[in-house]
């Protein structure tokens, strides 16, 4: 029922409203006085150096993609969760099986060192 | 009140979806596909569709977002390179988009989706919930089919592993 999801929309609603109003009334009320030290990025306290918009190492890459694939495996988790109860010990197996398969993949990943930052 | 919702959803995925093409910023166009993928999902609830629009959140605005943002990432590209090299198609663009646009609205103007047959009606997924009946059906009738996905998903990790790492790392094992 799209009704159950109206507090989802309240809260949306709410969250942009107070990033909004907090954004605006801090760009109207607050002091400006700036200062070269003051317009520099925030770098944890270290002095900043180099760009912002330079490349990332490509290992990232093979991180993405894990990430991805594990994210469109946890789709099947959602109708199973809620299905849990009435699917009883055969659901618990079938989803054993599926996840067995893919921790061949995990376990291939690990042994291969694709978890290494090398 | 849900007719309300739609326009409001749909003005800001039509908004964010020009965005995604007009900004210049490739990360700014990221965030913009994001906030289309929202409201879709907005939409997809409005249908009584809450599984697809969890699917919409979690795969389109989790999983293939991050992917683009991660193109974005290593590639690196200048907030203005590529737009000169289109600057010579953007005549032709318009003319067959516009094309595209009045070939669309001739056929989908007059169409009528033809009634619901079969045992999902929308008031019987209604009842059921759409999570519940998805879940009833993948997990018995299509058990077979699920249970490849995860062989699929098994032969991605595979694949992601022998193109995107170095052999050499795995000899020194």
């Amino acid at each position: 029922m799209p009704i159950d999801y109206l507090p989802i929309l309240v809260m949306v609603v709410v969250v942009v409203a107070f990033a909004a109003i907090a954004l605006t009334l801090s760009s109207l009320t607050g002091p400006r006085h700036p200062t070269a030290a003051k317009l520099e990025p925030y770098e944890s306290g270290m002095p900043p150096f180099g760009s912002a918009r330079r490349r990332i190492s490509i290992k990232y890459y093979l991180t993405a993609v894990l990430f991805i694939l594990f994210d469109i495996e946890i789709i099947f988790f959602y109708p199973w969760a809620v299905l849990f109860r009435q699917l009883k010990l055969f659901g618990l197996v079938e989803m054993g099986v599926f996840v067995l398969i893919l921790l061949i993949g995990y376990v291939y990943v690990w042994r291969k060192g694709g978890f290494n930052w090398d | 009140m849900s007719l309300l919702v739609f326009y409001l959803f749909a003005a800001i995925a039509v908004l964010a979806a020009l965005g995604m093409v007009v900004l210049r910023n490739p990360v700014h166009s990221a965030l913009s596909l994001a906030l289309v993928f929202v409201s879709l999902a907005a939409m997809y609830v409005l249908l009584s569709a809450p599984f697809i629009a969890v699917a919409q959140v979690m795969i389109y605005a989790g999983a293939i977002l991050i992917l683009f943002v991660f193109v974005i990432m290593l590639l690196s590209p200048g907030t203005d390179q590529g737009v000169g090299a289109l600057k010579a198609q953007r005549g032709l663009a318009i003319l067959f988009g516009a094309a595209l646009l009045v070939l669309l609205i001739a056929v989908l103007g007059g169409a009528v989706l033809p009634p619901t047959r079969g045992t999902f009606t929308p008031e019987a997924i209604a009842a059921e919930g759409d999570t519940q009946a998805v879940g009833a059906l993948l997990f018995t009738n299509f058990l077979l089919p699920f249970e490849i996905t995860s062989i699929l998903l098994l032969v991605a990790i595979v694949g992601v592993i022998v193109l995107a790492k170095k052999r050499q790392s795995i000899s020194k094992q």
